[in-house]
Formats: C-alpha cells, sequence, structure tokens
C-alpha cells in the first residue's frame, strides 16, 4: 500500500476503456457491416464446369458422321518441376531443343508457380501413346484428356456444320447457360440441334486457397449436378450416297438433294464445293475458316437451301397439276405446237424453235414443250376473264406455295431460304395497278422469270409428285436419342390439294422422259424412273443444268434434285448424277449403261465456272422485270432479254470491277496451295 | 504457515490465473490447428506440424510452471540483474549470428530446427530487473537519477531490438510506463504519451506540421491567459507546448527521411491516407474480410475458408485472431478479450496484495505487456492499429512467445503463492 494505491484504477480504466474499443471495432466489423461474409464467399468459392461430351451423330445407318474423340494435352506445374530432371532426355522425348523447352517454361511461369498450364498441346493418341510411359519419369508434368469433334467420313460439311466459341451475344441470350470459352454450335446440325448435343454442363462449387487451388467441396457438394452427356441424333442421311454425291460433284459448283418421299427424310444434302469439316476442328481452324471463307466458289455456302434457282421446266408439271384440278384442262387437252407460242399479239419461241406439233398433257411433259404450259398458264391467270388477272394470279400463287414453294419447308437447319415466288403486288409496284397481264409473266408458267426455289424445293416437289399429291416436311435428323425421337410436324402429310388421280398423266411424261425423252442417256437398267430435265438460266451465257427425278414409280423410295451451274443442258450433267444416285441408293452398285456413261468421268470432269463470272453470280438478284413483256417476240427460255439486261449488266458490271482484284488473289492462292 | 508452504508447493496458488492461462493456451492450439490444418497430418499433436509444435511448446511451458513453482522466491529476485545480462547478451548475439526472416533479424538458431528469438525474454528480465531496481531503498520514480536508471533499464533492450530492427517488440516496451506510473510517475508523462499518439496521427495525416504546432501553442497561450495565476500550471504547459512542438517536427522528419518505405506505407494504410487491398493493405484487408465473415457466431470450427486457405498471411503466428473472429465469430472474439480483460485485471489485483514491492511493480510489468500485445495485435488484425508484427500472448504460434509468457506468468503465480511470506 502506498500513496499511489489509487492509480490502479486509472489504469484498470484505461485497460477497460481500450478493450471496449476494440469490442466496438469487432462489433461494426462482425455485426453491423455485413459485406465481409460476401467478400469471403467471393474469395474462395470458385464454380468448376464439367463440360459433357457432346453427342455424336450416326446416319440413318448407324455409321458415325461425327465423334469426339479425345486428344492429350501435356501440362506442366512449374513449381513441381524438381530435380532430378533430364531436360536433355525430356526434350528428346517432345522433338524439341533446349531453347525451345526454356521458353515454354518461362511461358509457364509467367502465368503461374503453382497452377497448371499447357505444355503441349492436342497431341494424337498416337502422339501419345509414344510418350505417355515415359511421362511419369519428370515431375511436374502432366497430360489433360480433351475431346474434340472428329469426322471419320470427312463429308456432309455444310449438313454437320461446326462448333466454335461462344460471342458474347450467345452469352446474353442464354440466360446464364454459356459461359466465355465454351463451344456451340455455329451452322448446321451442330447449331439447330444445340440444345440436345451439347447435353447438360455439371456445376461443382469448390473450395480454393488464395493461389485458386481447389481445396475441397463447397457445402459438401450439395449443389453439385453432374455432367450428362448430350443426346446422340440419328440423321437421315445415308453416308454412302452421300458420299458418291460428293465425289461426283467434284469440281462442279451446284447441288444434290435426295430425299425419301414416304418420309421426308433427306438421304443426301450434297453443297459443291464442299471442305472437309475436320478442317474446322483444332488448332489452325482459323486459318482454314478464313481460307474456306476467301474461296470464290463459298463453300460454306450452303447451297441446298440457300442457292436460289430458276426451275426451268422441272416447274411445268405444277401449272399442268393446278390446272387438271380446276378442271381447266383434261388429259387429253391438246395443243398444236407451231415453234412458237402466241399471246397477245406476241410470238414466243418454244424451246430451240422447234415445232412439237400436237401434243396432249403426257407428250408436253415429256418433250418440255413449252407452248403447251404457256397455255396452261395463261388458262389459270385467265381464268377469271382477262382482265382479272390480279385476282386469278394470287389463286395460281396460292396452290403454288402449297407445293412449297416462295416458302420455307422448316427443314431443321439454320439459314433456309424461301426461294421467291413473286406475288401481285410485286407485279402492281413494277407495272402499275391492272397495268400488267397473263402475257406479262407467261414466263412463270414454265419456271423462269422471278421464280426461283431451292433445290430442297424442287426435291420436295418430287416427293409431292411422287406420293400423288402430299409431302412429309423434309428433314435431316430422323431421331434424337436412343428412343429416336422425332418432331410431330415431320410425321404428318401435307397435302397440295390436287387429287391423286391427276398426277398420273404428269408422271407417265416424265416417265417417258427418261425412257425415250430428253433424259434417255440416264436410263437405270431395271429402274423405272420418273424425271424431269431442267436447262434453267439466269443472267449467263451458259444454263444451270437441272434434273429432278423420283424412282422407283410405283412405291417410290427415292426423289432427287440435282442442279449444277453453268453446266449446261439438263440432261448433260445434272440428269446422270441424278441417275447414279438414284442406282447407287436403290442397289448399292452401278450397273453399265446402254448409253455409256459412267460416275468416273463425271467425278473427274471439271466444270468449274469461270471465275470473272462467277463472283457476280452467286449476288444476283430476282429479275426485277419480266423479260418477255419488254422483249416480246424474239424470247426463248434459255435467251437473254436485252432490255433486262443493260440495267443488270451496269450493276453487275460494277460489282465485277469491285470483285475482281479479290478474285484474282484468291486465285493465285488456291494455285500455291496445290503446288 | 510456513510449514505448510514447505509441505505443499501448490498452497496458495492463485488457481483462477492458471486457469486463464491454460484456457488460453488451448484456444490457441486449436485455432492454430484450424488456421493452417493439413488433412494429411490431421492430428493435433503430430510434431511436423505447427499444432503440433504449439501443444508442445504448451506441455514444456506447463513443465517449466511447475518448475518455477519449485523455485525459492529469493532466488528469481537475486538472479533478475543475471537474466537480464544474458538477455541483454543474446540481444547482442543475434544482430552477428541472428537469422534473418522476414527482414528481421530475431532468431538465433538451435538444434532441431527450433530457433530463439531473445527479443520475446527481453520483455520478462527487463520487468524482473525494473522490479528489482525500484524496489530498492530509497529509491523513487520522481528523482530524475532514479527515473534515469529506471529508463537506461528500459532503453537499452529496445534500443538493441530496435537494430533488429523489430519496431513491434521495441514499442512493447513503451508499456513499461504503466509500472512507472503506478509507481509514481507524474501522470503528465501518460497525458503526454496520449498526446504523443494523438500528434502522431494528426501530423501524418494532416500532412501540415506548421499548422499542428500553430494551433498547440494558440491552445497553450489560452490556456495561460485563463489560468494566469497558476505559476505551475504555465511551466508545465509551456514545458508541454516545445515537448509536442519538438515531437511533430521529429514525426515529420523521421516519416520523411528516416523510415522505409513498407514501414511509411502501413502506417498509411492504418492512418487511412492510402488504401491498396491488393497490395500493401492486403494483409490487413483479408484480415479484417476474416473478421467481418465470422459475423455473430462465427462459422464453425476447421469451417473458415480465409484463414484456412491462406488468404490471411501468418495466419497462425501474428493473425492468429482472425481465426478466432472468423470461426468462433463475434462471441468467440469478446470471450477472448474478456478472458485477457480478466487475466490482466487479475493481475492488477495481485499486484495489490502484495507487501513486497518487487512483486507488486513485476506485476503491473507482467499485465502492462500482456494488454499492449493484445491491445496491438488484435487492434492491427481489425485496422486499427498499424500492422507492426507481434504475437497475441499465449494463442499465437511461437515458442520463445509462448515460454516468455509462461514464464512470466508462472513467476507472478509463485510469488504471489509466497505473499505472506518474508519481505525482501
Amino acid at each position: 500500500m502506498n500513496r499511489f494505491f489509487g492509480r490502479r484504477y486509472i489504469i484498470s480504466a484505461i485497460f477497460i476503456v481500450l478493450i471496449l474499443v476494440l469490442l466496438g471495432r469487432l462489433f461494426y466489423v462482425q455485426i453491423i457491416d455485413d459485406r465481409y461474409r460476401i467478400y469471403a464467399e467471393s474469395q474462395a468459392k470458385r464454380i468448376f464446369y464439367l463440360n459433357p461430351a457432346r453427342g455424336p451423330i450416326l446416319d440413318r445407318n448407324g455409321k458415325i458422321l461425327v465423334q469426339n474423340q479425345a486428344f492429350y494435352d501435356v501440362m506442366v506445374t512449374p513449381n513441381l518441376v524438381k530435380p532430378p530432371f533430364d531436360t536433355g532426355e525430356f526434350c528428346k522425348l517432345f522433338n524439341i531443343d533446349t531453347a525451345e523447352f526454356n521458353r515454354r517454361m518461362a511461358k509457364a511461369n509467367k502465368y503461374s508457380r503453382s497452377q497448371q498450364s499447357v505444355f503441349e498441346k492436342q497431341l494424337s493418341p498416337e502422339a501419345y501413346a509414344s510418350i505417355e510411359e515415359r511421362l511419369s519419369e519428370f515431375s511436374g508434368f502432366q497430360s489433360s484428356t480433351r475431346y474434340l469433334r472428329t469426322y471419320p467420313e470427312s463429308v456432309a460439311a455444310q449438313f454437320l456444320g461446326y462448333i466454335g466459341e461462344v460471342h458474347d451475344n450467345d452469352i446474353k441470350k442464354s440466360g446464364g447457360y454459356y459461359h466465355q470459352g465454351d463451344f456451340t454450335g455455329v451452322t448446321g446440325v451442330e447449331k439447330s440441334y444445340e440444345s440436345v448435343l451439347r447435353g447438360r454442363r455439371g456445376v461443382q462449387y469448390k473450395l480454393v486457397d488464395a493461389r485458386g487451388r481447389p481445396q475441397g467441396e463447397w457445402a459438401n457438394g450439395a449443389f453439385d449436378t453432374t455432367a450428362v452427356a448430350g443426346e446422340r441424333l440419328t440423321s437421315s442421311l445415308d453416308i454412302r450416297i452421300q458420299k458418291f454425291g460428293e465425289q461426283l460433284m467434284h469440281n462442279k459448283v451446284g447441288s444434290i438433294v435426295a430425299i425419301e418421299p414416304s418420309t421426308g427424310e433427306i438421304l443426301c444434302y450434297v453443297s459443291s464445293p464442299t471442305y472437309d469439316p475436320n478442317l474446322m476442328v483444332g488448332h489452325d481452324r482459323g486459318k482454314h475458316a478464313a481460307e474456306l471463307y476467301k474461296d470464290p466458289y463459298k463453300p460454306f455456302f450452303i447451297r441446298p437451301i440457300q442457292a436460289y434457282y430458276p426451275p426451268g421446266s422441272s416447274f411445268k408439271p405444277v401449272d399442268a397439276l393446278i390446272a387438271e384440278q380446276q378442271g381447266l384442262i383434261t388429259p387429253q387437252t391438246t395443243y398444236f405446237c407451231p415453234g412458237y407460242y402466241v399471246s397477245g399479239n406476241r410470238h414466243i419461241k418454244c424451246f430451240h424453235g422447234e415445232s412439237h406439233g400436237t401434243v396432249d398433257l403426257a407428250k408436253a411433259v415429256a418433250e418440255s414443250c413449252n407452248g403447251y404450259f404457256f397455255m396452261v398458264f395463261e388458262k389459270l391467270v385467265n381464268k377469271y376473264g382477262w382482265k382479272n388477272t390480279d385476282s386469278a394470279f394470287t389463286a395460281w400463287r396460292d396452290n403454288v406455295s402449297k407445293f412449297g414453294l416462295g416458302t420455307r419447308l422448316d427443314l431443321d437447319m439454320p439459314g433456309e431460304g424461301r426461294g421467291n415466288l413473286p406475288k401481285a403486288t410485286y407485279y402492281d409496284k413494277v407495272y402499275h395497278k391492272g397495268g400488267w397481264r397473263s402475257g406479262t409473266v407467261i414466263s412463270l408458267g414454265i419456271g423462269q422469270g422471278e421464280l426461283l426455289a431451292t433445290p430442297l424445293q424442287l426435291a420436295n416437289l418430287e416427293c409431292t409428285i411422287a406420293n400423288h399429291g402430299y409431302y412429309y416436311k423434309p428433314h435431316l435428323v430422323k431421331g434424337i436419342g436412343d428412343k429416336n425421337i422425332i418432331r410431330t410436324e415431320y410425321t404428318q402429310r401435307n397435302f397440295v390439294n390436287v387429287d391423286s388421280q391427276y398426277f398420273e398423266p404428269v408422271i407417265n411424261g416424265m416417265q417417258q422422259v427418261v425412257e425415250n425423252g430428253t433424259a434417255v442417256a440416264s436410263k437405270i437398267p431395271g429402274i423405272v424412273m420418273c424425271g424431269k430435265t431442267g436447262t434453267a438460266q439466269i443472267n449467263n451465257k451458259v444454263d444451270n443444268s437441272v434434273f429432278v427425278c423420283y424412282a422407283p414409280r410405283d412405291h417410290p423410295r427415292i426423289a432427287v434434285a440435282v442442279i449444277v451451274e453453268n453446266a449446261g443442258q439438263g440432261a448433260q450433267w445434272a440428269a446422270p448424277i441424278a441417275s447414279f444416285i438414284v442406282e447407287k441408293y436403290l442397289r448399292d452398285s452401278i450397273s453399265v449403261r446402254p448409253s455409256g456413261i459412267t460416275p468416273e468421268f463425271f467425278m473427274n470432269a471439271n466444270i468449274l465456272p469461270d471465275l470473272g463470272n462467277y463472283g457476280q453470280k452467286l449476288k444476283a438478284k430476282p429479275v426485277p422485270r419480266d423479260t418477255l413483256n419488254k422483249m416480246g417476240i424474239d424470247t426463248s427460255d434459255h435467251k437473254e432479254a436485252p432490255a433486262n439486261k443493260a440495267p443488270l449488266k451496269s450493276a453487275s458490271g460494277r460489282k465485277h470491277k469491285a470483285t475482281k482484284p479479290v478474285l484474282i488473289a484468291a486465285l493465285v492462292n488456291k494455285e500455291e496451295d496445290e503446288h | 504457515m510456513n510449514t505448510n508452504q514447505q509441505r505443499n508447493f501448490f498452497f496458495n496458488v492463485d488457481w483462477l490465473m492458471v486457469g486463464i492461462y491454460l484456457t488460453l493456451c488451448a484456444i490457441g492450439v486449436l485455432n492454430i490447428h484450424s488456421a493452417i490444418f493439413n488433412p494429411k497430418q490431421p492430428a493435433l499433436y503430430d510434431l511436423s506440424t505447427d499444432y503440433g509444435k504449439q501443444l508442445l511448446f504448451v506441455v514444456i511451458g506447463i513443465s517449466v510452471g511447475i518448475v518455477i513453482l519449485l523455485l525459492d522466491t529469493r532466488f528469481i529476485s537475486s538472479l533478475a540483474p543475471f537474466f537480464y545480462g544474458i538477455t541483454v547478451f543474446l540481444l547482442m548475439l543475434v544482430l552477428v549470428v541472428g537469422r534473418n526472416v522476414g527482414g528481421n533479424q530475431a532468431w538465433i538458431p538451435l538444434f532441431g530446427g527450433f530457433r530463439l528469438q531473445p527479443s520475446e525474454f527481453a520483455k520478462l528480465s527487463t520487468c524482473l530487473l525494473l522490479a528489482r531496481y525500484l524496489s530498492g531503498t530509497n529509491i523513487k520514480i520522481t528523482d530524475t537519477r532514479s527515473f534515469a536508471i529506471a529508463a537506461a533499464i528500459i532503453g537499452l533492450p529496445m534500443f538493441l531490438i530496435m537494430l533488429q530492427p523489430d519496431a513491434g517488440s521495441t514499442l512493447v516496451f513503451s508499456c513499461l510506463i504503466f509500472v512507472l506510473y503506478r509507481e509514481g510517475l507524474s501522470p503528465y508523462f501518460l497525458i503526454l504519451e496520449g498526446l504523443f499518439i494523438l500528434l502522431f496521427v494528426l501530423t501524418l495525416k494532416l500532412n501540415n506540421a506548421v499548422g499542428i504546432v500553430g494551433v498547440l501553442t494558440g491552445l497553450a497561450i489560452l490556456i495561460i491567459l485563463m489560468f494566469r495565476r497558476n505559476g505551475k500550471l504555465i511551466r508545465v504547459i509551456v514545458m508541454g507546448l516545445a515537448i509536442c512542438v519538438s515531437f511533430v517536427f521529429c514525426v515529420r522528419f523521421i516519416y520523411t527521411k528516416v523510415l522505409k518505405p513498407h514501414q511509411k506505407s502501413r502506417i498509411d494504410i492504418v492512418l487511412g491516407i492510402t488504401s491498396d487491398p491488393k497490395g500493401k493493405g492486403y494483409n490487413v484487408h483479408q484480415s479484417i474480410i476474416a473478421i467481418g465473415s465470422g459475423k455473430m457466431w462465427g462459422r464453425g470450427y476447421m469451417r473458415g475458408t480465409q484463414t484456412k486457405f491462406a488468404f490471411v498471411p501468418e495466419q497462425q503466428t501474428d493473425f492468429i485472431f482472425c481465426t478466432v473472429g472468423e470461426e468462433w465469430g463475434f462471441a468467440g472474439s469478446t470471450v477472448v478479450l474478456s478472458l485477457y480483460l480478466l487475466l490482466v485485471l487479475r493481475i492488477i489485483r495481485i499486484a495489490e496484495r502484495q507487501r513486497s514491492p518487487f512483486s507488486r511493480i513485476y506485476a503491473y510489468g507482467v499485465a502492462s505487456a500482456i494488454f499492449f500485445h493484445v491491445f496491438i495485435n488484435v487492434g492491427m488484425t481489425i485496422g486499427i492499429v498499424p500492422s507492426i508484427g507481434i504475437p497475441l500472448p499465449l494463442i499465437s504460434y511461437g515458442g520463445s512467445s509462448l515460454l516468455s509468457f509462461t514464464v512470466m506468468i508462472f513467476i507472478l503465480i509463485k510469488l504471489d503463492s509466497n505473499r505472506m511470506g518474508i519481505i525482501y
């Protein structure tokens, strides 16, 4: 005890007050301020995604079109690379020199010393097998498996499409499903069946330490989900005829579409020129994509559904069927073809100006008499009197569109085009209202003029004829998953409002085309095929070769549309190719043809269009004015209309100038590649 | 009574102190276990881990404590200068042979990978020698000579530790001002120390030394004018003003010229002059997140992500309180701080019941040292004190620190158990 005894209280008070200061601050930090729990969670909780295997795609016979193949990345964790480490041996294993080794290690070090980074990318299974056993001798190195799409048969690129990293827009639209760096279908079936193919991603919540290394499950894995692999798709394609078709179309520009009429399943979907889908996978995909994009023949252009062609003579049966249904003609209706057709006061030349004499419906189809179908078309468009062109035309248009022309067929692929089936309002705009008559638009009657169709629409038209009046919507995927689920809309018949008995005369005519008509050279011994050639031209000196057909006549199993651009007569190129496809599908072999044509000849033929003309051709729009109206008498269906030529020429001339340097450059590149 | 004492070594032992001591040690081991838990070595007693080692230190500490209880109290007092001498020698030795860890040359390597940190023991021996000196006859702290000697006893180890340089451990010795105050030092010193802290903060925060000096002078003149007749007060005020003004300029000088950039930045962050949660302020930022995320009841034993996953650095030593805050929440933090407060107040109570001034002075030294450590360490983890690395007594990992505090506390218990005995 001394006189400073009281100071114990002061000291105690100071201690108590300071401890209270600490407690006050703790109270604020722990109870009042809510941010810190969130900070802590966001620092330590990390979401890891388990990407499921993407669904494989098979052809209709179970052959693999796309599968996932394992590739191996060799990963390095720099701070685990410890002596004894034989750098020389290691470099030998990877076939690199020490400088390269040091460069890669420096890069890995820069990324992180304690986390894995890629040392060697995407080794093939064969390459990996050679180093697999020895890799464990080197501390710090591990392998990581990654799955890539591979296409064992290298076919059907435009059907299969490709996958690529998601864009910001996809991420926004997906509502949180996609993240930066994910892959998604960009085109083709990969895009349209993305939600089925991708499967369901697994999510793992993990705790990570300050260096980002996983340290265990968050909430004991209660919120984790496992990855569910993507569904398997069974395509309707038949890989045999798909491959065969691509070979036949080699070095040609055009398209083959084959459909099974009894189901609407697409058997063959060739767009030429094509490319190897394997180019769009892996390390060099960007480079390959750029090269393909620059290719003037545009391999990315999906011709079966995006290219528009005048159907030409292959359209003629449609007019006849509609007219028959409406009682405007009968199979016995005849027309005397003097080699030209008189519409109003105009003379329009028949094909090649030859006289067909008296033709009935079947003969008109078989001989492709323009005059007959001009007559049929005028009957249709003038059925309400020749002044009421407008309403009769609209009625005609409605009937035609039932055949799937001028409208999308809802193919299960992205990017399908409508073709072009002009409306009455279109002509009202071009000519003033009431200023056009049947003669003005008469070229529509023979599938020319503004009428444009995709190869898919033409093939579908053949299915309708083969089925005597209905079609199934064409589709490329016949079953999803193990249960082979199919969308119900693909199992419903779409009727075209023409009774089945009216088809016989047309079919008879189409059979004659192959038996002894224009396509006689493509006759397949022992198979009754019905077909129709078309020689449709747009604005080129050389015609597009068109052929549509189905076979056999009774119980049809395949309907085909073939278009070879800038090739000439339908019978010359398209028809033989179609006949090979038909025979290959029905018999799986090619018999000796009496006409002597062989698939090898077509496979080897190179009829790629001249680049100078070609650049503008893809961009050619529907003809703005009806050629016949301005041209009058001198028009035949393979000749140009001069009045129409003028504006187009100037327009295309400009384009030509603009594109020329690019095209030349592309050509030079191509040559270099070949050497 | 003497016979009783001889019969039973645990006679008159303050069991509350022992209880608090053991509780804090247990809290320490458990929190270290949780903070740096290694799933490959889960056992608490695995000697290759820090928690295993800490458990060993606790066992050693308890053994040493029992040995101390067996000693004669005279022994402790008379050997104080000897201990002090050894400590000073070790503090010099460490400057020569010391192992440099984290920028401080503070450790002398021992056998088996253990290291001795002499600065931890310097607190103990300084307290002992200070008590021994101040309890001597005719020693009054108010005498200039006695004050100077007392200051020298404190100042020598401070100086040596500053050479390491270990700012935290150096500052610990300033807490002994409470001892001197209790023994009769003028309260002006205490006020001055508080004023220094205030001025220190203001000087650096406002960055305007002249302005502060002006305000101080104005205040002094005002007080002098108000109490014109009180001559003694005027003298004190004038002296205080002179000291304060020189302090302000000293602070500025030291801050701008002497301090190293990393020390400056630590001060800057605590004072809120700069904020840099990714760089220099990372430790404190992560530490506050850890403690703040504990909320009321904490995240539970071994559930703290901040500390276990090394977001908080030095999570088992200087930042061990983060684990307490994160896993046991405000409730746990309050319990731990209350235990410390209870310990310190208990020591003060023990101090005041001693008949021997040596025991009393020593007890105040122990209380001040423990309190200072707790306040600075916890204050640092919640960002109200600059992060100067000093351990949390009995809880932080570290053998030197634990043993030093153990010996401190058990010497006190021994002295207290003998309080009825002869006064030396």
